[in-house]
């Protein structure tokens, strides 16, 4: 465990925030020493005048009236503004236990990349891996070439306070005409007793031909409160998939804004699929820009929320070119007093002609506090264009359920049983198996109210004591 | 193919707007620009009540707190509120006794727009109310309607003749401080149609009021009450023309409905302002807040519209369904052509339980025109088994315009059903094809797939304005090949 002493932290005061941020960054990234390449300065400052500019999210901003932050934000943090200690062995505090899951495991913790490997790593066929700071500076040309380009003129607050005062993060780079068959795991740890604001960077980067398989996993094991500001730029080259899952099963007191940029060349393919289990506030922005023609991208999402938990999903899909597909499916289960919301946007630039954009957002309402905004919003400059997009909101179906309970089966499991049927159209478009069974049982666990925290998390993680727990799932239950 | 397809499209958008003649009435005019001093001037002209100034002022003082919106999407040149002129009417030399006293120019102005305010209409059994820029100049059947207890006059009689009825429920539903343009109309508001149906009586006839803008520099700001009382029926029509000029006029309305409980009202426009010329110069624009709510179990509101005009349309009307089971309909077309803009939809808030609502909202662009659906449906809590269904499908002619759907649903219960769905597309070559394999041309061709298309909402118009949309469609439409 780094100890508290290894560490600088600065305190955020929560009463005047964006003054309290400014004289944390001008004393610990404009001119540090630390990252003194200018052009890393220079983006800093250039962000952090944007941050002041367009200040934190409010409610009276478009993509903000259903998300409240203010809550998140009247909290004092803590910043990590220096790195953990090196010789860390992560594997004391992280072991993921997907069964026949073999990754390469990145992990952050507290927003910083730790390895018991070093800061960056290449594998034989020419792939580079490993902390985003280190890559900075080992791979400048390539990081400057493609660092904050995806983000365009990003009016978020969030995103610039990001760039001006980014941390660390986790730095991927597959060269052309390579396919990685092992998964890369991406873990995001929160191990401290403070209550922490992250601003973590990822950069990945597809040559042309490549193929990547990309697990993001959010996963908190801390007592404090904490507020995740996380940005990952990827950036496909012609005729590159990936394939990306998100994995959000964050505590009741977490906030993780997670804005993710992707930018597609000529006939490059996205599957990116998010799924929200638990979390106090999250919110998953998708920014796809198809910059090239018959690039296709698939944006799914699933969330199962109860309690007082709020989920997010913002998705932007900018066809900018002719002959390019997307499709969007969005499906939510909102239990207890949850609020989920929707926002998808299709936008068809003029002369992007023969677009297909589908959109659906599915949400079933179980309880009357429950709340659910939903948005499927298209912007179209061309005619020839086949868009649709459709929302829901309603029940379990009745006479589904008359035929299930009419061969015997309870209530509650009747309930189950429609319910996993609804989850499983974004569940079966996970395409790597054994994270798909994973996710499976999890969402089963879910329904049932098994899985709540880190206490039944697929991660084996060890508590503070550094004693490990093992929380097996027990598959004779489903 | 390609080649007659433009020339198609040219001959479209040249066409001319038909009701683009100015008639030479004299005219009374208020001074140029916006003060209170204007908005005495016109309670005094109006002879208006202490209230009802002090309602307007009111407006007025909270309008200069806000800002012009800015969140449609719609893209204009600041308007100067100070360049407006804020009341203009014909000028009345006596108080009229019959139709034959009337101006006969005015006379003529509406028998060129085709409403005849004689007998005619005695034909067809429609009442109108005929409002010229800003004044209520003529309203016929009225005798008719007040044998059945119906109050069918301007607003301006109303306030005068009915005060306990227009105190009651002006602004009872759409408050002087609700927006922007809401405000302004409340502030200066000059005349407008006034409809009471008093209890259990279904209104015989349809009723009808003509909007025109005659006048150069002046804005027109009317205001329309319309309170159906329990078990009443009452069917409304809307219709509005102006002339052709270089210079933009504002058109800001306010549009009320009151349905009490089992009563059913049906309001229905075919809005045709001048929508500007071909380059985009000149045109209306249109600001309105029309609203209608369901205060007694039962009750249902329909909003049918067919929008061709304007060079802006901003127009969302709406309907809240308070009582139980009440019901609220909306269906439009709105077409948009040359560098015409439209953001227009409406707005459903379910608040009384079992309370239905439909939406079906057909958008067709061409030339440079942007045509949004923007549209609300709201659930709350105690609004238990709410159902709602929204259709939103745009049609997109030519490559240089543009059809966005903004649709907003927020659901707070759990027995409520909300479905949204959307399309956009073009005519596609296999349509045009099978028709022109028949022998059809392909400018009938397009008339035929484009009323098709729109069918499903033209067929809720009362039949007087189904002919008049009809018409107005293939001409703003006919032969467009996207």
């Amino acid at each position: 465990m780094a100890e508290k002493r290894d560490l600088v932290m600065d305190v955020i005061n929560a009463t005047n925030l964006v003054q309290s941020f400014s004289e944390v960054f001008k004393q610990q990234f404009e001119n540090t020493a630390e990252d003194a390449s200018p052009f890393f300065q220079n983006e800093r400052k250039k962000a952090f005048q944007n941050f002041e500019k367009y200040g934190f999210p409010q409610k009276n901003m478009e993509n903000w009236r259903n998300t409240d932050l203010s809550k998140a934000l009247s909290e004092n943090y803590t910043l990590f503004t220096s790195q953990p200690d090196p010789k860390l062995d992560i594997d004391t505090i992280f072991k993921c236990n997907v069964p026949h899951f073999e990754t390469l495991l990145l992990s952050t913790l507290n927003g910083w990349y730790v390895s018991n490997h070093g800061a960056l790593q290449t594998l034989d066929n020419g792939v580079v891996y490993g902390s985003m700071r280190a890559a900075a500076k080992e791979y400048a040309p390539l990081v400057e070439k493609y660092f904050r380009t995806a983000l365009n003129d990003s009016k978020e607050g969030l995103i610039h306070l990001n760039t001006a005062m980014m941390q660390d993060g986790i730095f991927i780079y597959v060269p052309a005409n390579v396919s990685v068959d092992k998964t890369f795991q991406m873990v995001s740890l929160i191990n401290t007793q403070e209550n922490v604001f992250l601003n973590q960077r990822n950069l990945i980067i597809l040559g042309e031909n490549s193929h990547l398989r990309l697990a993001q996993c959010d996963e908190s094991i801390n007592n404090g409160t904490t507020f995740i500001n996380s940005v990952t730029e990827i950036f496909m080259d012609k005729s590159s998939t990936l394939d990306h899952y998100k994995l959000q099963n964050k505590d009741d007191k977490t906030t993780l804004i997670n804005s993710t940029y992707f930018v597609q060349q000529q006939g490059s393919v996205l599957n990116t699929n998010a799924i929200t289990l638990n979390g106090a506030l999250v919110r998953n922005y998708s920014n796809v820009q198809l910059l090239g023609s018959h690039s296709e991208a698939n944006v799914y999402g699933l969330y199962l929320m109860d309690k007082e938990q709020h989920v997010d999903n913002q998705v932007f899909i900018h066809h900018a070119v002719p002959e390019c597909q997307s499709n969007e499916l969005f499906k939510g289960v909102l239990d207890d007093q949850a609020s989920a919301v929707f926002n998808g946007h299709i936008l068809v630039a003029r002369d992007a002609q023969q677009t297909n954009a589908y959109q659906t957002n599915r949400n079933i309402l179980l309880t009357d506090k429950a709340i659910i905004d939903t948005k499927p919003f298209l912007e179209i400059y061309a005619d020839d264009v086949k868009c649709s997009h459709g929302a829901t909101i309603g029940q379990l179906d009745a006479e589904a359920m008359f035929y299930i309970r009419s061969r015997g089966i309870s209530e509650a499991s009747a309930k189950i049983m429609l319910m996993y049927a609804f989850a499983a159209e974004v569940l079966n478009k996970i395409s790597i198996e054994e994270l798909r069974t994973r996710m499976d049982d999890m969402v089963k666990k879910r329904l049932r109210g098994e899985l709540s925290n880190c206490e039944q998390c697929v991660l084996n993680c060890s508590n503070k004591e550094n004693k490990k727990i093992n929380f097996a799932i027990d598959m004779s239950k489903i | 193919m390609e080649k007659q397809q433009d020339n198609i499209l040219d001959q479209v958008t040249n066409s001319d707007y038909k009701y683009g003649f100015y008639t030479d009435i004299e005219m009374e005019t208020a001074p140029v620009g916006l003060s209170e001093d204007t908005i005495k001037y016109i309670s005094k002209k109006k002879n208006e009540p202490e209230w009802l100034l002090a309602f307007r002022l009111n407006a007025y003082r909270y309008w200069l707190t806000l800002e012009e919106p800015t969140w449609a999407h719609l893209h204009h040149p600041p308007i100067n509120y100070q360049d407006i002129i804020y009341y203009a009417a014909p000028k009345k030399k006596k108080e009229l006794q019959s139709l034959d006293e009337v101006d006969p120019e005015l006379l003529n102005t509406f028998n060129k727009l085709g409403i005849s305010l004689e007998e005619q209409k005695k034909l067809t059994g429609v009442a109108v109310d005929a409002v010229i820029d800003s004044v209520s100049v003529k309203t016929t059947f009225s005798d008719t309607l007040a044998k059945h207890g119906i109050i069918f006059c301007s607003f301006s009689e109303a306030v005068q003749n009915h005060p306990e009825l227009v105190k009651q429920y002006m602004g009872s539903v759409v408050p002087s401080n609700d927006n922007y343009f809401a405000a302004l109309n409340s502030a200066v508001f000059s005349d407008g149609s006034f409809c009471y149906i008093p209890k259990g009586v279904r209104c015989p006839i349809e009723l009808s009021t003509y909007f025109r803008i005659n006048a150069a520099n002046t804005g027109q700001f009317e205001r329309t009450l319309i309170i159906a009382d329990e078990e009443a029926y009452v069917s409304y029509m809307e219709g509005c023309t102006a002339p052709m000029r270089d210079e933009n006029q504002l058109h800001a309305a306010i549009v009320e409905i009151v349905a009490m409980k089992d009563a059913e009202v049906k309001y229905s426009t075919v809005q045709n302002w001048y929508p500007g010329n071909k380059n985009g110069e000149g045109g209306i624009y249109n600001f309105v807040t029309k609203r209608g709510i369901c205060k007694g179990n039962n009750a249902k509101i329909s909003w049918t519209q067919v929008e061709t005009g304007s060079a802006i349309t901003w127009k969302y009307p709406s309907v809240v369904l308070m009582g139980d089971n009440s019901i609220g309909e909306f269906y439009s077309v709105a077409v948009t052509n040359n560098y015409q803009q439209a953001d227009t939809g409406t707005k459903m808030i379910h608040i009384g339980k079992n309370t239905k609502s439909t939406i079906v909202s057909k958008g067709i662009s061409a030339g440079f025109s942007n045509n949004s659906y923007r549209g609300l449906v709201k659930v709350i809590k105690r609004a238990e088994n709410a159902r709602n269904f929204s259709q939103c499908d745009s049609l997109l002619l030519g490559d240089k315009c543009g059809a966005h759907t903004y649709p907003y649903i927020k659901t707070g219960n759990s027995s409520s059903i909300v479905e949204h769905e959307a399309t956009t597309s073009k005519i596609s070559d296999d349509q045009l094809f099978y028709c022109k394999q028949r022998g059809i041309d392909t400018e009938k061709a397009v008339g035929l797939i484009v009323n098709g298309y729109a069918k499903e909402v033209l067929q809720h118009l009362p039949m007087e304005f189904a002919v008049e949309a009809q018409k107005l469609l293939s001409i703003s439409l006919e032969g467009s090949v996207g």
